[in-house]
């Protein structure tokens, strides 16, 4: 119990400390930038955007801030290669995945001469930075803080992942189109923020969508030992496939007691399930079958992974996680915006434009209904105005212990 | 209604057998060793380890599970509570929690936070069926050492020499080094026995439910001293039957009334026995007894 005190007190201190980052905002005034001064008479893009990134290079979390840099740095090669007289000038900055250090790493990009932002990598530096860019009028993509506490209340902020909750929505929307079910069984964390997110929207979409929820059980940090009363209840309602919008831990637990019983479903994950297959020790012939939708498979077929992970293998000697696909397609979205308003404005020279100027162009176009691009981590990406991403999601499904894309 | 007893019945008897450490090192050092789900941890490490990297067989994985975790109970009573013996109870507590601290972050340092996939060690009992009911080994396996365990150390306490000098001690520490009885070294066995039976519970704890991690033993831990008072602390026989019952209310409550509310109703029903019999169901008005 005493732990318990102890952890919610941090906790709370934790979240007065993000309140008070949060407060600094002051709604600064649209700078009203005139794009015209930089226009080209051919309506091409042309010019240096100096591109800066803000990620844990080192310390515990070094496995996703590596990851991305290494991501865009592919990304800004190829632009560059294209010879479209366009080219990205790329600096990284690391933040440990402190929020404190991420402003400073923000702060000396600034002074470097950043225009655009990619980041930051992790979810709490992120919040802490966005509120800075903000009152900069800095434009910011993060690749993979997926908090909705990202982007709230901030125009300038947008996210090239999923965020956590509309993964619900992007399942529910995915069995149904898929006919992989209609009568559909969910087993979700209740003392979990990310997994009642999504298991929200799911509900919420699964009305839309036609798909019957025919149980709903629940568990908690606490007590995510004995499923066997949720695979009962699963068993007795009939349910063709079981919706699990939790991490990998407890769903292995799940697969093996319902293996026990023999209870005969599918099962169908959102990325929190992305590293069931690593899970030391795990029987992997448990998870056989298991669908789930991770944004990005380093063994899919099509053209643009192929060419991604090899590149990748080639460069870094690794398999490119999901983080550095997310980073890969960061400075491609921001690339074929400003294509797309150079295109539509009779051209666009960028260098040494104002970060202002630049924010109000990629907002514009981000938010711009027309606006789409293709990545690695999904095809006809499109933003809203609250700076979530909207893009087909894929699914994987494993087969003989690997994923493979569906 | 079956299915879900025998469910009840295998999650309760792991939270006994954690019970019976709590209560045994309760009802000899009068010491709540919050550091006890942590041990079993540690235990769950140890035979991973052997088991899982070295392939050791399953009875030398336990056995070196065992040794590991006597020795390091023996070495915890010595370091942190030893020196505190005629300190307030208070003050060992809080030493309690800060050794369950210490043993995480220790495991967190060697394995990480990445967990494991516990392999099942009682994979070799085969499954029961009676009528429509299938019973698992695993489930088996757990309840009778369960049993053993308590019968055991019940027939310990009350029949040998070393048993008596426990009780000596648990009575009166003074009185009992006055009559030539050795109170250090009684104390450090107790440690020895319930770190040993920690490791026992940790490869049971873990087989049923194959998720190792750091923090694997800390909520199990919780709900097993919840366990130990309700039957009533320093109880053997009621550690056993406060697990098991634990175990069934919880899985029933989760069946009939709600999964979002099984623990609110668990803690509920431990609040009303505590004031109908605040010493717990086996509880005498002598707590002293082991």
């Amino acid at each position: 119990m005493m732990k318990k005190v102890l952890s919610v007190l941090v906790a709370g201190v934790m979240a007065l400390s993000i309140v008070a980052c949060g407060a600094t905002n002051d709604a600064s005034a649209n700078t009203g930038a005139d794009a015209n001064n930089n226009t080209t008479a051919d309506g091409s893009l042309t010019g240096t955007l100096k591109l800066g990134m803000i990620g844990p290079l080192t310390g515990g979390a070094a496995l996703y801030g590596n990851a991305v840099d290494h991501g865009v740095q592919i990304a800004v090669e190829e632009i560059n290669a294209l010879g479209t007289g366009f080219q990205i000038d790329y600096q990284a900055e690391d933040d440990e995945h402190d929020a404190e250090k991420s402003v400073n790493a923000y702060n000396q990009l600034k002074d470097w001469g950043a225009q655009v932002i990619a980041g930051t990598v992790t979810t709490t530096p992120c919040i802490a930075v966005s509120a800075e860019a903000y009152s900069d009028r800095m434009f910011m993509l993060t690749p993979s803080a997926s908090s909705t506490d990202v982007t709230a209340n901030k125009d300038n902020m947008f996210q090239l992942c999923f965020s956590d909750p509309n993964q619900g929505s992007a399942s529910a929307k995915y069995i149904a189109e898929n006919n992989l079910a209609t009568d559909v069984a969910i087993i979700y964390n209740n003392s979990d923020a990310y997994s009642s997110g999504i298991y929200q929207t799911f509900v919420d979409a699964a009305a839309e969508v036609g798909l019957n929820i025919v149980s709903t059980t629940t568990f908690t940090d606490d007590t995510q030992n004995d499923f066997s009363v949720q695979l009962a209840d699963i068993q007795q309602s009939g349910a063709e496939l079981v919706f699990l919008p939790i991490y990998y831990q407890a769903a292995s637990l799940i697969f093996q007691q319902a293996d026990q019983i023999g209870l005969d479903v599918k099962w169908f994950g959102v990325d929190g399930m992305d590293g069931i297959l690593s899970l030391e020790g795990f029987d992997t012939s448990l998870a056989e079958g298991v669908m789930l939708l991770t944004p990005f498979a380093a063994d899919a077929t099509d053209d643009l992974t192929v060419n991604f992970v090899t590149k990748f293998e080639e460069k870094f000697g690794e398999t490119p996680i999901q983080f550095a696909a997310d980073g890969y397609d960061c400075p491609y979205a921001i690339y074929r915006a400003l294509e797309y308003y150079a295109a539509n404005n009779g051209g666009l020279d960028v260098t040494d434009m104002s970060n202002e100027e630049l924010c109000e162009i990629l907002i514009s176009v981000f938010t711009d209904p027309g606006f789409s691009c293709d990545g690695v981590t999904g095809l006809a990406m499109s933003w809203n105005a609250a700076g979530e991403v909207n893009k087909a999601p894929k699914a994987v499904v494993i087969e003989n212990g690997v994923y493979v894309g569906l | 209604m079956l299915d879900y007893l025998i469910s009840g019945i295998s999650l309760g008897s792991v939270y006994a057998i954690i019970a019976l450490g709590y209560t045994m090192v309760y009802g000899i050092a009068k010491m709540l060793n919050f550091a006890h789900g942590d041990i079993i941890m540690i235990g769950g490490y140890a035979a991973f380890c052997t088991g899982y990297y070295l392939h050791w067989p399953v009875w030398l994985a336990v056995l070196f599970a065992v040794v590991v975790c006597t020795v390091l109970g023996v070495v915890i009573e010595k370091l942190a509570y030893k020196p505190l013996r005629n300190a307030t109870s208070l003050a060992v507590l809080i030493t309690a929690i800060g050794v369950s601290y210490f043993l995480q972050n220790v495991a967190l340092l060697i394995w990480t936070s990445n967990p494991k996939a516990f392999p099942n060690m009682l994979s070799f009992i085969p499954y029961v069926n009676i009528g429509r009911i299938q019973i698992t080994g695993t489930a088996l396996g757990t309840v009778v050492t369960c049993i053993v365990v308590m019968v055991a150390l019940t027939l310990f306490t009350d029949k040998t020499k070393m048993g008596k000098a426990m009780r000596t001690v648990s009575e009166d520490k003074g009185a009992a080094s006055l009559m030539g009885i050795n109170v250090n070294g009684t104390i450090s066995l107790t440690f020895a026995i319930g770190s040993g039976l920690a490791a026992i519970a940790g490869v049971l704890l873990c087989s049923a439910y194959p998720t190792l991690m750091p923090t694997t033993g800390a909520m199990p831990g919780i709900k097993a001293f919840t366990a130990a008072v309700f039957g009533g602390i320093g109880s053997i026989p009621g550690a056993m039957i406060g697990g098991i019952l634990l175990g069934v209310i919880e899985i029933f409550a989760k069946a009939y009334i709600s999964t979002q509310l099984s623990d609110a109703i668990v803690f509920a029903v431990l609040i009303i026995v505590l004031i109908v019999k605040p010493t717990g169901l086996l509880g005498k008005k002598i707590t002293e007894k082991v």
